[in-house]
């Protein structure tokens, strides 16, 4: 495919360029014209008053894969110390949806050690089938042992649709993967449906700093395969009367063949918080005013049972350690409730939080950009208002009832 | 030790505005800088070098005025810099740029490969490991510390839940860093003058033997069907009160509705 500017019903009005998300497109000479960065995603198509831009779909070589021998829906059943990724359960949950408009099946690809237990598990969230490797080879997530397995199972029972977690394990073995058997590979996903036309795997995912929304297809080649950001899809409920086949399999790669090897686990002494498991965060930016004043969202945080975190401004300026930093250069979280609290709302920022069921926004700007994406947005001093709000959370929780509802 | 680093330039997201009116990116001014990700990458690359000895070469595709980028990367401390520069290699997605880097990588010839986590634009963290597959080589992510250098292996830290992996890693490996490797340096006066004086080799795609149906939009399994806005928060409500009490009072009453207290 390429861009086509046709020279004679262009005049230059510019509608197009404000509408590409990639910057590819300038007005010379009076004329809008392609760059090199242009990926042909069609964007400037519709905007043009003049109807001067054309995507030119060039004749399609034979596709390399015979796509229709790719059947049923994997998961990549992520797992630590013998407990599923909650991630692994939402995908079960989705990939179970996506199987049936495929009219195909589910299954859940597990590797571990002593790890068969957990294939019960695999099936009561909605998998037909488990393609299980069990062996002290396979206790920690290695790239090398791991694609070994995982390649050679596509090669042999060919897989429409392969879903990973965006984890750090999942990102690391998706990307691999999708290398070595040549297919395409849509990074941290927040929506995936079915083309009802083509039967494509429609991959949704934030772009450019989660401005715009990208959706992805791979039509051509096999499998069409996702890494997707935890917590965006929704667990169903288990079935525990549910059970299907196991399929026991083992790579070929021995231990001297694989080029890394984990020797420790070390939890707990770096990052001292896990924002992205946190139901409850609380962040504080540059309208804190100094790091004096970052115990007011450390209580706050304590007081509705959560963690506290910060913007990039905080962070750079030295208040808050980077391990706290919420944005697209920190963590991305996806809590039940996040309060932003003298945080403006760069574009960064939003890029990392913006998926948050229930967004607070505690601002003395009432034009602070942040106050757009909150659901519920307090204009005032963030000094006044958090000890307030800790101290009525407290009470609250000291005299009410002592059931708490946080958790799915 | 040959050392190559890959480094992709990228607008400054930081200072990219929306338009309030029409919901759309304000480019206009944005500039352009060097994943920040990647700045670590180098300074991951510098202390390496310094340690253990070698000769670093940073690597960036891109149009060719992605060379800024690697002037910064040469004014930090780097010895040589490579930009692969093609029109054919527009349009690519992370499996045609990770073939075509991994084609230069091995022109060049590298023993350890530093990549950031990953770039700030396309957020897909992909392109290092798609090289390390490219090259056969051992891969380690989310590095954020080396501990230990051998002659045919590595000691890393490797970022996994609440805490990190003590990994083993045989070499030659291509590491992707966290931001914590280190904090970028600036470049000097003195290094930003060397800078200046030292010629950027360039490739095209021919120069790497990287055949057509490998790289840019060929190459690429992957195609944008669609990009749209993001819906905003449909329930996106400012509340007022008469007093800051008062205020958090109204709060709490739509925390506890919401069932989050």
């Amino acid at each position: 495919m390429s861009l086509k500017i046709r020279a004679e019903l262009c005049d230059g009005c510019g509608n197009c360029l404000e509408r590409c998300p990639f910057g590819a497109l300038e007005i010379k000479g009076g004329l809008a014209t392609v760059l090199e960065t242009c990926t042909s995603c069609g964007a400037c198509v519709r905007v043009c008053p003049h109807k001067a831009i054309e995507l030119i779909r060039q004749p399609r070589k034979a596709a390399p894969v015979k796509i229709q021998d790719y059947r049923g829906v994997w998961v990549f059943i992520e797992q630590h110390e013998g407990r599923i990724d909650q991630v692994a359960l939402e995908l079960l949950s989705e990939g179970r949806k996506l199987a049936d408009e495929r009219g195909a099946e589910l299954a859940g690809v597990l590797l571990g050690s002593g790890v068969e237990a957990l294939t019960a598990e695999c099936f009561a969230y909605g998998a037909d089938k488990v393609y299980l490797a069990d062996a002290p080879l396979y206790e920690h997530y290695r790239t090398d042992a791991y694609t070994d397995v995982l390649v050679q199972l596509i090669r042999r029972y060919k897989p429409e649709i392969i879903l990973y977690g965006a984890t750090n394990n999942g990102r690391d073995f998706a990307a691999r993967i999708a290398v070595r058997v040549n297919t395409g590979l849509t990074a941290d996903c927040t929506g995936l449906s079915i083309d009802p036309e083509t039967g494509l795997l429609r991959q949704t995912r934030p772009a450019f700093g989660g401005n715009v929304m990208a959706t992805i297809l791979c039509p051509n080649h096999r499998p069409q395969m996702a890494t997707v950001r935890p917590k965006v899809m929704k667990t169903a409920a288990p079935d525990p009367e549910r059970s299907g086949e196991i399929i026991r399999f083992t790579g070929r790669l021995s231990e001297e063949q694989i080029g890394t090897r984990v020797l420790d686990i070390v939890r707990g002494a770096v990052s001292g918080v896990n924002l992205q498991d946190a139901e409850i965060i609380v962040s504080g930016g540059r309208g804190l005013g100094g790091p004096e004043h970052y115990h007011l969202i450390e209580e706050l945080a304590e007081a509705l049972g959560g963690v506290a975190g910060a913007s990039r401004a905080a962070v750079d300026a030295g208040w808050v350690p980077q391990y706290r930093q919420v944005g697209q250069t920190g963590k991305t979280v996806a809590p039940r409730l996040y309060v932003a609290c003298g945080i403006s709302g760069a574009i960064q920022h939003l890029a990392g939080m913006n998926t948050s069921e229930i967004i607070v926004a505690v601002n003395n700007d009432p034009a602070a950009p942040i106050f757009n994406i909150a659901t519920f947005g307090l204009v005032g001093d963030l000094h006044t208002i958090l000890p307030l709000l800790t101290q009525k959370i407290r009470a609250l929780k000291q005299s009410g009832p002592a059931e708490k509802k946080v958790g799915a | 030790m040959r050392i190559v680093v890959c480094v992709k330039q990228v607008p400054d997201t930081t200072e990219v505005k929306i338009d309030p009116v029409k919901n759309t990116l304000i480019r206009d001014g944005v500039p352009s800088i060097v994943n920040p990700f990647d700045e670590c990458a180098v300074e991951a690359a510098l202390r390496f070098r310094e340690e253990h000895g070698g000769r670093v070469t940073a690597l960036s595709m891109g149009p060719p005025q992605a060379e800024t980028a690697l002037r910064k990367c040469l004014a930090m401390g780097a010895d040589a810099a490579v930009l692969i520069s093609d029109r054919a290699f527009a349009g690519a997605d992370t499996l045609a740029t990770s073939f075509a880097l991994a084609r230069a990588v091995a022109k060049i010839g590298a023993d350890l490969i530093f990549c950031g986590k990953m770039a700030i634009d396309g957020d897909t963290a992909q392109v290092g490991p798609g090289i390390a597959e490219h090259l056969s080589l051992t891969q380690v992510t989310n590095v954020q510390k080396i501990k230990e250098v051998h002659a045919d292996h590595l000691l890393v830290e490797r970022v996994c839940d609440g805490g990190y992996e003590l990994v083993r890693a045989k070499t030659p490996a291509l590491l992707a860093v966290e931001k914590t490797v280190g904090e970028p340096r600036y470049p000097s006066v003195r290094g930003s003058v060397l800078a200046q004086q030292t010629e950027i080799t360039k490739w095209s795609a021919a120069d790497i033997e990287a055949p057509e149906e490998k790289i840019g939009l060929n190459g690429s399994p992957t195609q944008v069907m669609q990009i749209f806005t993001p819906e905003t928060q449909l329930h996106s409500e400012m509340l007022e009160a008469p007093s800051e009490d008062a205020l958090c009072d109204l709060l709490i009453g739509k925390l506890r509705q919401a069932e989050i207290l």
